[in-house]
């Protein structure tokens, strides 16, 4: 291994001479061999991020390169894990060096002891190649972990055995003598090669009324949910990550709170799956890079979990991925950049940060992977957070870019305790249209229609909303009055959504459509009524569409709201 | 034996630049003699083989080439003992009080480690603080952050110093200590601190850090720091439960601007380094529970908002990092209302946690919520009644608008000397709601009703 000596010692960034190293090799730095990557070289100058705090290194100590890029491990055992940026198990971390993060200690990805059921599936003889699956391991209850034959590899079986195997072990071998294991590694800052990439059309469903109905976002599509403090990204991004419908769910806390990730350490193995049953641990891997780590382990945590998703889509999976919160990632940049004394582009942030921003991004989507005809998909949910709650600001603005689907939180719902605190004027998606035809098939054939009809009486309010305030609402006419009561209906009913209420934190796809359309329902109901001549103050009396609310928060909805469907009817029918 | 240089480059603000060293650690410890003998520290910032930059805690006036600089191959400790209870200390760490040195039980590197996630307890128990607008609103929780955004002019060192005095975690035997650091506080504020501790006998369980408005800005940036290397010793180490007071987090944040200003770095937002977040992170992240531990840190940072602005980096960046935040309104306090706690834009996103049953009542959870909810309609209906005048509202509307009045009266204000306990407060609340006809109370259950309401239909 090349050797060289350290020179300049400044914060997260060192510099090296006398090494021979290649862009983004990772090398070992210092007595304690910190682990760094090579980010510039300069002439005899080579220049490294170390993940780990460099506190005492001096010049002369010696760097080490290890000649290979920054990569992950790729294998059994990544589900229900834990890691800090760098894919250093958290829990083994804690056994090596207690309960604070002290340096200098490596720790691998996968278990090496634990030993998995791997069943073949391809035989002596068959010719293979990269991304083919060789069999597969129940990696847990219900999730059926592929492996596969590493991208760039091919040639003829010549032994695969079923057996009992750790990660390391051998299992198999080529006829060009390369030997085959339940893991294989793969450098973060490189994509993972598809056989296609494929326009997404289904939706993914997060059980969140507001996503589902109004900004859907699609399997293998990117969505931003940028918003201030305290107007709910966490919470909303954890309810996407307990109730998507995806296999799979990659969740990076990229520069949050520790207790946050905590919550969800706790959380997650006492909450069930709705679709499975089972544990929602099983199907996730948690990434967590808290804001007091090591600044360049934040920077890599992204590719780390972006890597691992990409693993899992080669299998045929849906992976879901959230980042929380790709502005601590943009800063993490900022701050390498600064210390590289680049010229700073808008607020101080690199000029490369939209490239980087649009690459991550891009590693998004449905494709049919290399060596299987099932259809993998990838989609990521970037959380932004804008200084001051300013979406004009370089990070809000690159992503927007780049993301199809923008779920804007609003500081001021979240005031009026309006949560999920999605502002439905501002956000959109522009999967509507590719995913209608879906829609259309599993939930109704007007689902499209009901959709839109809503969203038109909320834009409607919102005109009405500014008469209002300069002349009161009684001064409306009867009909516009109508409108904001079916309005706050809709706002109350379907776009609110309690993620801390047992039933209501998840709402099925029938039970988001049969929402809208007892309210729709109502409202025809109502104009019918003006229309005899009934008043307004009438219409507010009837109390069956009080009791909308209540489905929100009934198991049966179903059986409730066909209940008040005939109260509403008959008291319309008295009415006239 | 660590040799001694004489070998200054070049000395700018509050660095040094030191020429043909042997090999220096980065991040170590500086001791600077001038030739008047009079001591300084520093600590290096950027090490080379051609050049060691040091930034000098006490500031470099009277530093010239002549100088003696010796590198003592270590990061910056602060020798700890539980001795530390009932004492003032210098931001940098030294006894101010008159009182002898404290003999080290241990010395400790100041720049805490990161709590392993994994390794981490969620906070869930209740920390009464015996002021209403906290307990009650925005409930503290051990182990959480909770920073009040002031403003310049508003009473926040008072509150402070009142959740010094009456803070109390509830359960048996639970020994409690609180480290107080002030930063960038004038002389006349730390005597105002230092009488009221020793007055009020709350000296006895808290470590008192003072960094005066005059002390060098460098050393500001260490006394968060020592005080919270205190905490985590008496919390993890002795098994109690402290209060971290910080105060006053702005000041901090502009040292920091002055040394990246200093060392020629590129500004990000308002001059403002760019890595700002990651190092109040490292501040505030230091609060916590820890599995199989007995002891908790909590913290109440306080900073004055510049301007009022609740955007401005310095909040904006805390609020992304703590858990929610306590919001004084200058209106309020206009008014003579104290403590002007604006309960509307504060928030503790633990409380759900920290409360209920067992831990404070049942019927905290929901009277806050129908308070909360009364009080936010009762401030809307004020601007309309300045518009069409009171007749003009309904019968609700007079009543909600007479509650928010009301409730910044008798639960929000309150005496500084008064501990309210939680159940105090809660009763209360109950006698405000009481004047509600029992169907208006949308946010509490029938049962709970029945048990608390005491108004007349």
């Amino acid at each position: 291994m090349e050797k060289g000596i350290l020179y300049r010692i400044a914060g997260p960034v060192v510099v090296a001479k006398n090494l021979k190293a290649k862009m983004y090799d990772v090398v070992r730095v210092g007595k304690e061999k910190l682990m760094g990557e090579v980010i510039q070289i300069d002439g005899d100058k080579v220049i490294i991020q170390v993940y780990e705090d460099t506190s005492g290194i001096k010049p002369d100590e010696e760097v080490i390169n290890t000649g290979k890029p920054l990569s992950v491990e790729l294998g059994p055992g990544l589900l229900t894990s834990i890691y800090d940026g760098i894919q250093r198990p958290l829990p083994v971390l804690q056994e090596l060096m207690g309960d604070f993060i002290k340096r200098g200690i490596d720790a691998p990805g996968l278990d090496r002891k634990k030993k998995w059921d791997f069943k073949a599936t391809k035989k002596k003889g068959e010719k293979v190649k990269g991304g083919d699956i060789l069999g597969e391991v129940e990696e847990t209850e219900g999730v059926m972990h592929k492996i596969l034959v590493p991208p760039n590899i091919e040639g003829k079986i010549t032994a695969l055995e079923s057996g009992k195997y750790t990660v390391d072990d051998t299992i198999g071998e080529l006829d060009n003598g390369t030997k085959i294991q339940l893991m294989h590694s793969w450098p973060v800052r490189k994509s993972r090669p598809v056989k296609q990439k494929l326009p997404p059309i289904t939706p993914l469903i997060t059980g969140q009324r507001v996503f589902d109905a109004f900004f859907p976002l699609a399997k293998g599509g990117v969505a931003a949910i940028p918003g201030p403090f305290g107007a709910g990204k966490t919470v909303s991004q954890q309810q996407l990550a307990k109730w998507s419908d995806a296999d799979i769910i990659v969740y990076i806390g990229c520069g949050e709170r520790g207790n946050e990730m905590t919550e969800v350490l706790t959380e997650f193995p006492h909450l069930t799956d709705p679709r499975s049953g089972r544990p929602l641990m099983n199907r996730t891997t948690l990434i967590a890079n808290t804001s007091n780590m090591p600044v360049a382990a934040r920077e890599v945590s992204i590719y780390t979990g972006i890597t691992i998703a990409e693993y899992y889509r080669d299998q045929g999976f849906s992976v879901a991925l959230m980042a929380d919160s790709t502005s601590r990632w943009a800063e993490a940049m900022r701050e390498i950049s600064s210390r590289l004394e680049e010229m700073p582009g808008e607020e101080g942030y690199p000029a490369y940060l939209s490239t980087r921003l649009a690459e991550f991004y891009e590693r998004a989507g449905r494709v049919i992977p290399l060596g299987t005809d099932k259809e993998g998909s990838i989609s990521v949910i970037g959380a932004v957070s804008p200084p001051g709650g300013d979406f004009s600001e370089p990070v809000t603005q690159s992503t927007l870019r780049v993301t199809k689907t923008f779920w804007a939180l609003d500081a001021k719902l979240a005031q009026r305790r309006h949560f999920p605190s999605i502002n439905w004027l501002t956000s959109y998606s522009l999967y509507l249209n590719q995913l209608s035809p879906w829609f259309k098939e599993s939930v109704s054939a007007d689902w499209t229609e009901t959709v839109a009809h809503c969203m038109k009486i909320l834009q409607e309010e919102d005109k009405l909303l500014e008469i209002v305030q300069l002349v009161g609402s009684d001064s409306l006419p009867e009909k516009e009055q109508l409108t904001l009561e079916v309005a706050r209906l809709i706002r109350e009913n379907v776009l609110q959504q309690n993620a801390f209420h047992d039933i209501d934190t998840f709402s099925p796809l029938p039970k988001t459509y049969r929402l809208m359309k007892i309210i729709l329902h109502f409202s025809s109901l109502a104009q019918g009524s003006l229309g005899r001549g009934m008043r307004m103050k009438q219409i507010i009396a009837t109390k069956a569409k009080d009791r909308i609310a209540n489905a929100k928060f009934e198991k049966d909805y179903d059986k409730l709201l066909t209940d008040i469907e005939h109260e509403m009817q008959e008291e319309f029918n008295k009415l006239g | 034996m660590l040799k001694e240089y004489k070998t200054i480059e070049k000395i700018a603000g509050p660095l040094i630049f030191v020429k043909n060293t042997e090999p220096i650690g980065y991040a170590d410890l500086v001791r600077i003699q001038l030739p008047s003998g009079e001591i300084k520290n520093g600590q290096v910032l950027d090490t080379s083989k051609d050049i060691v930059v040091v930034q000098v805690f006490e500031g470099t006036s009277g530093i010239d080439k002549e100088t003696k600089v010796k590198f003592l191959g270590e990061n910056i400790k602060l020798a700890v003992s539980k001795d530390m209870l009932g004492r003032i200390l210098s931001g940098a760490g030294k006894p101010i009080d008159g009182g002898p040195e404290i003999v080290p039980e241990k010395r400790v590197e100041i720049i805490g480690a990161a709590i392993n996630p994994f390794s981490r307890n969620s906070p869930s128990e209740f920390f009464q603080t015996g002021v209403s607008t906290v307990d009650a609103m925005n409930t503290l929780v051990r182990g959480q952050k909770l920073p009040i955004f002031s403003g310049s002019g508003l009473p926040h060192n008072e509150i402070a110093l009142q959740i010094a005095r009456q803070s109390k975690v509830v359960g048996e035997g639970a020994k409690f200590a609180i480290v107080f650091a002030g930063m960038g506080i004038t002389n006349e504020e730390a005597q105002y601190f230092m009488r009221d501790f020793e007055e009020t006998g709350a000296l006895e369980r808290a470590v008192v850090f003072l960094n005066l408005a005059d002390d060098p800005a460098v050393e500001r940036l260490i006394t968060p720091r020592m005080a919270l290397t205190a905490a985590e010793y008496l919390a993890y180490e002795h098994d109690m439960h402290v209060l971290v007071i910080l105060t006053d987090l702005t000041n901090y944040c502009e040292s920091l601007r002055e040394i990246g200003a200093a060392r020629e770095e590129v500004p990000g937002r308002r001059g403002y380094p760019g890595y700002m977040y990651t190092d109040l992170a490292s501040i505030y992240e230091r609060a916590g529970m820890i599995k199989g531990r007995k002891g908790s840190i909590t913290q109440v940072p306080i900073l004055t908002m510049i301007g009022d602005d609740i955007t401005h980096p310095i909040p904006d960046l805390t609020g992304y990092i703590t858990e929610g935040q306590i919001v004084l309104s200058r209106e309020l306090h206009r008014r003579g209302v104290y403590p002007p706690v604006d309960v509307l834009p504060s928030l503790s996103r633990l409380m759900n946690s920290g409360i209920g049953g067992k831990k404070t009542r049942d019927d905290h959870k929901q009277v806050s919520d129908q308070l909360y909810a009364f009080y936010a309609e009762g401030r809307d209906l004020r601007g309309l009644v300045a518009i069409v005048g009171e007749e003009a509202l309904s019968e609700r509307d007079r009543r909600l608008l007479h509650f928010a009045a009301e409730f910044e009266d008798n639960v929000v204000r309150q005496s500084n000397r008064e501990d309210r306990s939680i159940q105090q407060t809660l009763d209360i609340g109950w006698k405000l709601l009481a004047k509600f006809p029992k169907r208006e109370l949308s946010r509490i259950s029938p049962e709970l009703k029945e048990k608390y309401w005491k108004g007349t239909e």
